[in-house]
């Protein structure tokens, strides 16, 4: 057990599943000699050799076409997309071919790969570097798509998404690689893919939300705890496929919902957690439900960035609205 | 640029020879059967039987005389043009039909043989043999990758990314273009200001061939050359094969609003059927009796394959959901139900 922050979580689980398995590469660029742009590949090419950890051109549809190759061939890769506004090119090779190859060949060929891609934004990097568009990924068919919120899941959630059959999208929030330290399990584990946590319990209102939103919700539940209202919160962890027991499992229980996602407003994760609500447990909604999201703009530059990322006054202010007060 | 040829349309040689005659008998069978295959599938195309068909007519030394090049464990990645190189390297016929006939089944390769379900969208294929050789070599073993695509397809960004990835990793990748003229309307002259396709390879550090597309002994000899130096760890080639296209793009296409006929009946001389058939009779391999056995022997095969896919009985409605994943996620489960109840 040592205390850790989500990049260095990340890292012991590559390395772990690097010394257990040779099946198992990791790809992508500056990944190897530098240890990649957020260092979450630190030292890991000096222990496993360039043949393991192999630096790529930069061609992001290459790589994950290439991964998917080496997939089908036998190889586990574990590919790195250096930000989510970089994998654009590479979506095609997802949408069209990662997703699709076990159904095209009725199962005889397979993807077990993952693809790791830092997102989001809170950090004010220039632009391509902050975007939320996760609700594109899952949408795809044929990919899972699992958003770590903290170090411990972060681990425990690669790790399988590593040892699954199918391709995993694995979504890196970076504000959270160096946001949070825990006491991170040194041996091996791993956590259920498509499974919820709830990681808050309350009784007045639910929120429902992952990634790094999950934090500024605790925090926008700190503020409403102050007024006395006890407030649920449940982290999602995958996005596709969606734990909907979970999510009707909350609304039961509190009766008010609120979804929250810095993704763009129009057609994200909220959206879809809001029509399951309706959906599945209609009558036992008190309010109706609340998005809290990006806008549909460009994620604004670092001077007016906090505009647009959902914090926990806006978070704060709809579960009031779904209350009343 | 002189494009490699060995054998002359007239069925002489201008080089030597890379097989033998009982060799040059079985290759040209397959050709045989590969146009049958060609021709029935058409024809079931108009009968309704079939979705569109992609027709190669013309394009059969390139696709037999490559893969006879192969080990049958080596990789072969081709696109929907490319049904008798895949049948060649293991595929069934009977799998060919069905997935013209739309069923998924039609993409399953028998266990053993490594051949991907054709590639539908232009492009994006000959990185996965890439990484298919990559991943080969760097599991220790020596088999290679075969990518099969078109003169367009090398306009289209992932053969940029593609080239460049096997060139930077030497990998065993030998990439066939089938240079056929055309991709869909649109000539080769417009598709890329290159004087010769082959050029290409020499921004990927790569050696670039270019074969004369209709002769099966030009095609096997620079196609068994790069297979060589792919296995023994010297890198990737690239091959571009001039051709002809002698039917439309599809079944749904209209040739003629794009090319005259006189250029079709121009290629129809250089065909790499008869030219076979010429070289076999000039040295005393061929008579008529053997030809006709040949042609029945490859109508009955395809007919047998038509029968057998025809016989399958297509999937059940919520076998979509059992295909996505190793086992159906909560999704896929909760929209069986769905199916299921309201049709």
């Amino acid at each position: 057990m040592a205390e850790m922050n989500m990049a260095q979580a990340i890292n012991q689980a590559l390395d772990l599943a690097l010394a257990a398995d040779d099946a198992v590469i990791v790809f992508g660029e500056d990944v190897g000699t530098t240890g990649g742009v957020f260092r979450v590949t630190d030292g890991l090419q000096e222990t496993y050799g360039a043949e393991r950890v192999i630096d790529a051109p930069v061609a992001e549809s290459g790589i994950v076409g290439a991964a998917l190759g080496m997939a089908i061939a036998g190889l586990k890769p574990v590919a790195e997309i250096q930000f989510l506004g970089f994998a654009y090119p590479a979506y095609d090779q997802i949408v069209s071919h990662v997703g699709r190859i076990r159904n095209r060949s009725n199962h005889r060929f397979t993807a077990p790969m993952v693809i790791r891609i830092p997102f989001g934004g809170g950090i004010g990097a220039a632009e391509h570097h902050s975007e939320s568009a996760e609700a594109m990924l899952a949408h795809t068919p044929g990919v899972k798509v699992v958003v770590p919120s903290t170090p411990i899941d972060a681990k425990g959630l690669l790790l399988a998404a590593i040892e699954d059959p199918d391709p995993v999208i694995f979504l890196e929030p970076i504000r959270m690689y160096r946001a949070l330290k825990q006491e991170v399990p040194d041996e091996h584990y791993t956590l259920p893919i498509g499974v919820a946590q709830t990681v808050r319990e309350g009784v007045h209102a639910s929120i429902v939300t992952y990634g790094s939103m999950v934090r500024a919700s605790q925090r926008a539940a700190d503020l409403l705890a102050e007024e006395g209202v006890s407030v649920e919160i449940v982290d999602l962890r995958t996005i596709s496929p969606l734990d909907e027991d979970a999510i009707v499992a909350t609304v039961r229980r509190t009766g008010r919902l609120v979804a929250v996602t810095e993704g763009h407003r129009t057609g994200n994760m909220a959206s879809e957690i809001a029509a399951i609500a309706q959906e599945k447990a209609l009558y036992s909604l008190l309010a109706p439900v609340e998005r809290v999201t990006g806008w549909d703009t460009v994620v604004p530059l670092k001077r007016t960035e906090a505009h647009y990322v959902p914090g926990p006054e806006r978070i704060a202010a709809a579960v009031r609205r779904t209350l009343g007060t | 640029m002189e494009p490699v040829r060995i054998l002359s349309p007239d069925g002489s040689l201008v080089g030597d020879a890379p097989f033998d005659l009982e060799e040059a008998r079985r290759l040209f069978a397959a050709m045989v059967t590969g146009r049958t295959y060609d021709h029935k599938a058409t024809a079931m195309q108009k009968q309704g039987r079939l979705a569109t068909y992609a027709p190669f007519e013309g394009q059969e030394a390139c696709q037999i005389g490559s893969v006879a090049a192969l080990r049958p464990d080596d990789w072969l990645v081709g696109t929907y043009r490319d049904a008798a190189a895949m049948w060649f390297q293991g595929y069934p016929w009977q799998n060919l039909f069905l997935g013209r006939m739309g069923d998924e089944r039609g993409g399953e390769a028998p266990a053993g043989v490594n051949v991907t379900p054709p590639s539908i969208t232009v492009g994006g294929h000959m990185i996965h043999a890439v990484g298919l050789g990559w991943a080969e070599r760097l599991q220790g073993r020596d088999r290679v990758a075969l990518t099969l695509f078109g003169d367009g397809a090398t306009s289209e960004g992932d053969f940029h990314e593609a080239m460049n990835f096997a060139g930077v990793y030497a990998t065993p990748t030998i990439f066939l273009c089938q240079n056929n003229g055309f991709a869909i309307s649109m000539p080769r002259d417009r598709q890329t200001a290159a004087e010769h396709l082959a050029d290409k390879a020499i921004g990927y550090g790569m050696p670039g061939i270019q074969v004369d597309g209709n002769d099966l002994m030009a095609i096997y000899s620079v196609t068994r050359d790069a297979v060589a130096r792919a296995r023994t760890g010297e890198g990737p080639t690239f091959i571009e094969a001039l051709t002809f296209r002698i039917g439309p793009h599809t079944t749904t296409d209209d040739a003629g609003r794009y090319r005259e006929d006189g250029e079709v009946e121009e290629w129809r001389t250089r065909d790499p059927i008869d030219r076979v058939r010429a070289y076999l009779r000039l040295n005393d391999a061929w008579d008529e009796a053997w030809e006709q056995e040949t042609a029945d022997a490859a109508g009955d095969e395809i007919e047998a394959a038509v029968a057998a896919a025809e016989a399958l009985e297509p999937f059940g409605p919520t076998a979509m959901f059992d295909r996505m994943y190793a086992e159906p996620t909560s999704a896929m489960d909760r929209q069986r139900g769905m199916l299921r109840r309201d049709g």
